[in-house]
């Protein structure tokens, strides 16, 4: 067990980084973060999150994905 | 006829590559049973004569939406894949690399945006992945047409290494493996347009930016349509045209058939929008009215499509859309409203629930003004002041929100998560830009030509049988009281069933007010949808849902005109 920070993708500062460690919620949601490359273990940079529960906008391996905010929330992410 | 399929993830360059390979003769075809279109086209390979398909874009062979369901079956049926893969995102494409080459079908991958790799400091082994995949991988450029050449000389060496079949994990454990062995990245300072990327989704300087972009487009838009108008087609019009019909005119004398070809001459002199003959407005409305304004709309959003903009719009809007029952994503096809509400409606076809796909629907048909419509609103409602020209915007943005908020409520369901992947920012690539205007121009003057002339013919001949005096006078109350427009106007709004931007041209000879113009145009606007409209509205809602869509169309347009009657 590692003692570092566990926080979701909402919870998460702009322009931290972090490690995916786990994708809370149904068989659908995480099938389809996945096919975008969001999958545990998987290195991911914040880089934006909109206003009054917008979309966040995450760097996942040099391409940019933006998250719609109930999904986001699912995403759990080890900071650096 | 031996089949080449064409797969890879979305935003990968595989359209640009497929017309690289095909050429332009191609066929968009619609998936049976499914809302989901697939392009196909020709090439030769050596002597033989091969069909070359564009798959719509999949990350995986496991669907999690229609189009890869689609992509699935349409793998069944092909006999050699060209798997398109994302040179700058090499983890996430080789997972369905993968999964084709445990298929058993021959794969040759294209390495594509090549080019994109060494600026930003990613360096593949690719005799290493070539080694690992067990099939020829060729590095690609499909915007300047670089290893195109190459790429058609392997397709014959595609050959299946039948890898052995794997589970999520285990797949993603090898490519771990493979990246590990073939790419090595150097760090490198951000460029400007990445940059630009992060500042266009955050959001204070999102808003700026889509506010300069919003801007700047409108006014490109209305620039290169009115210059066209101005320098190009009235001269024409008005210098040859106009005395070529002021001849035939003496000659044919008058009488029925001149009043149909040539129209109605006002102080012997040809006015082309009010005339109303084939020859005359028949011509003069889609050529020179709205054709100019297709142009300039179509070029300015092929070239916010293809640097790469529209999905960060996306994200920046996600939020007001969800208020309409939306998500982000469905400012695409509303966007793509402001010109044609086909092709809008066709696109609400990537928002993935029916739910969704309806109020997008509706509200691009009642609220969206298409851009033969918004020409002859600037034309006719212009000419009394741009005020006036404001309120019309005004009142259908209002619609759009206030009926958006309705639907939202009143339909059962929810709106789905946002969830997309944003393309580099990417200069244009001129020739894809050009090949899709001259397509979409081609197909508005296809397919508005032959409705026009024949709406003029049939108007025309109604006309003179007096159908129109009886349904003006039938419908007299209704639009005289609610909407304070003379009963003539009635027959525009039949008309608009066929036409808008013709049925508007029909209240420029009826000398209303300003204000009874402003009315007309937003009645119009959002009474009933133009024909092809119905027609495509009809195929992808269904009879049950098209007809409810409609009843809220009829309803919201009086309404709405009425309240404009009595507040203006």
């Amino acid at each position: 067990m590692s003692d570092r920070k566990q926080v979701t993708l909402v919870q998460m500062q702009r322009g931290q980084s972090g490690i995916v460690v786990q994708i809370q919620g149904g068989h659908g949601a995480v099938n389809r973060l996945g096919a975008l490359g969001i999958i545990p273990g998987k290195r991911i940079t914040k880089i934006s999150s909109m206003l009054m529960r917008g979309p966040i906008t995450i760097e996942v391996d040099r391409v940019q994905v933006a998250i719609g905010f109930g999904m986001a929330n699912k995403v759990i992410v080890e900071l650096d | 006829m031996k089949k080449i399929l064409l797969m890879g993830n979305p935003n990968v360059g595989k359209s640009v590559l497929f017309s690289r390979l095909t050429g332009v003769r191609v066929i968009v075809s619609n998936y049976p049973g499914t809302t989901v279109s697939y392009t196909q086209g020709f090439m030769k390979l050596g002597e033989e004569r091969v069909e070359v398909i564009d798959v719509p874009g999949t990350y995986t062979l496991e669907p999690t939406t229609q189009a890869e369901e689609i992509a699935l079956q349409l793998l069944n049926t092909g006999d050699i894949v060209i798997n398109v893969v994302n040179a700058i995102n090499l983890e996430r494409n080789l997972y369905l690399t993968l999964q084709l080459l445990e298929r058993g079908i021959p794969v040759v991958v294209a390495l594509n945006l090549w080019d994109d790799t060494k600026h930003r400091g990613i360096h593949i082994d690719l005799d290493r992945l070539r080694e690992l995949l067990g099939v020829p991988v060729i590095p690609t450029v499909a915007v300047t047409g670089q290893g195109i050449k190459e790429l058609v000389e392997n397709i014959p060496r595609a050959t299946s290494p039948h890898m052995p079949v794997s589970n999520r994990d285990q797949r993603w454990a090898t490519i771990g493996s493979i990246i590990d062995q073939v790419q090595h990245i150097t760090h490198r300072h951000h460029t400007w347009l990445e940059r630009l990327e992060d500042a266009s989704v955050k959001p204070l300087t999102g808003s700026i930016i889509a506010l300069v972009v919003l801007a700047i487009a409108f006014f490109v838009v209305r620039f290169l349509g009115e210059s066209l108008i101005g320098y190009v087609l009235d001269p024409l019009f008005n210098h040859l045209w106009a005395p070529v019909l002021l001849k035939l005119s003496n000659l044919m004398g008058g009488g029925l058939l001149h009043d149909i070809v040539v129209g109605r001459l006002a102080n012997g002199e040809v006015d082309f929008v009010k005339s109303f003959g084939l020859l005359t407005s028949g011509l003069y409305v889609p050529f020179a009215m709205v054709l100019p304004y297709v142009i300039s709309f179509y070029l300015v959003l092929g070239l916010l499509e293809d640097i790469g903009y529209l999905p960060r719009l996306a994200v920046l809007m996600d939020t007001i859309m969800h208020r309409v029952g939306l998500h982000g994503y469905a400012i695409i096809p509303t966007l793509l409203g402001l010109g044609c509400n086909v092709p809008a409606i066709l696109a609400t076809r990537i928002l993935e629930s029916k739910r969704e796909r309806f109020i997008a629907a509706t509200l691009i048909s009642i609220a969206v003004p298409c851009a033969a419509l918004q020409a002859m609103i600037f034309g006719l409602v212009g000419q009394q002041g741009g005020q006036y020209v404001a309120i019309v915007y005004a009142t259908l943005l209002a619609v759009w929100i206030i009926l958006g908020i309705i639907l939202n409520f009143a339909v059962k369901g929810f709106s789905p998560e946002l969830l997309i992947e944003m393309p580099p920012y990417r200069l244009p690539p001129w020739r894809s830009v050009l090949q899709r205007l001259w397509m979409r121009a081609y197909g508005f003057l296809a397919e508005a030509i032959p409705i026009i002339l024949g709406a003029i013919l049939v108007i025309n001949i109604l006309y003179v049988l007096g159908v129109f005096a009886a349904i003006a006078d039938f419908t007299a109350p209704m639009v005289t009281g609610l909407l304070g427009l003379p009963k003539e106007a009635v027959i525009a709004l039949v008309v608009g069933f066929l036409r808008k931007d013709v049925a508007l041209g029909m209240l420029a000879p009826l000398a209303l007010s300003a204000k009874q113009l402003v009315v007309g145009s937003v009645v119009l606007a959002m009474f009933f949808p133009c024909i092809a409209t119905f027609v495509v509205l009809l195929r992808e809602l269904g009879v049950v849902n098209m007809l409810k869509s409609a009843g809220i169309m009829v309803s919201a347009a009086l309404i709405t005109g009425g309240i404009l009657n009595l507040a203006l």
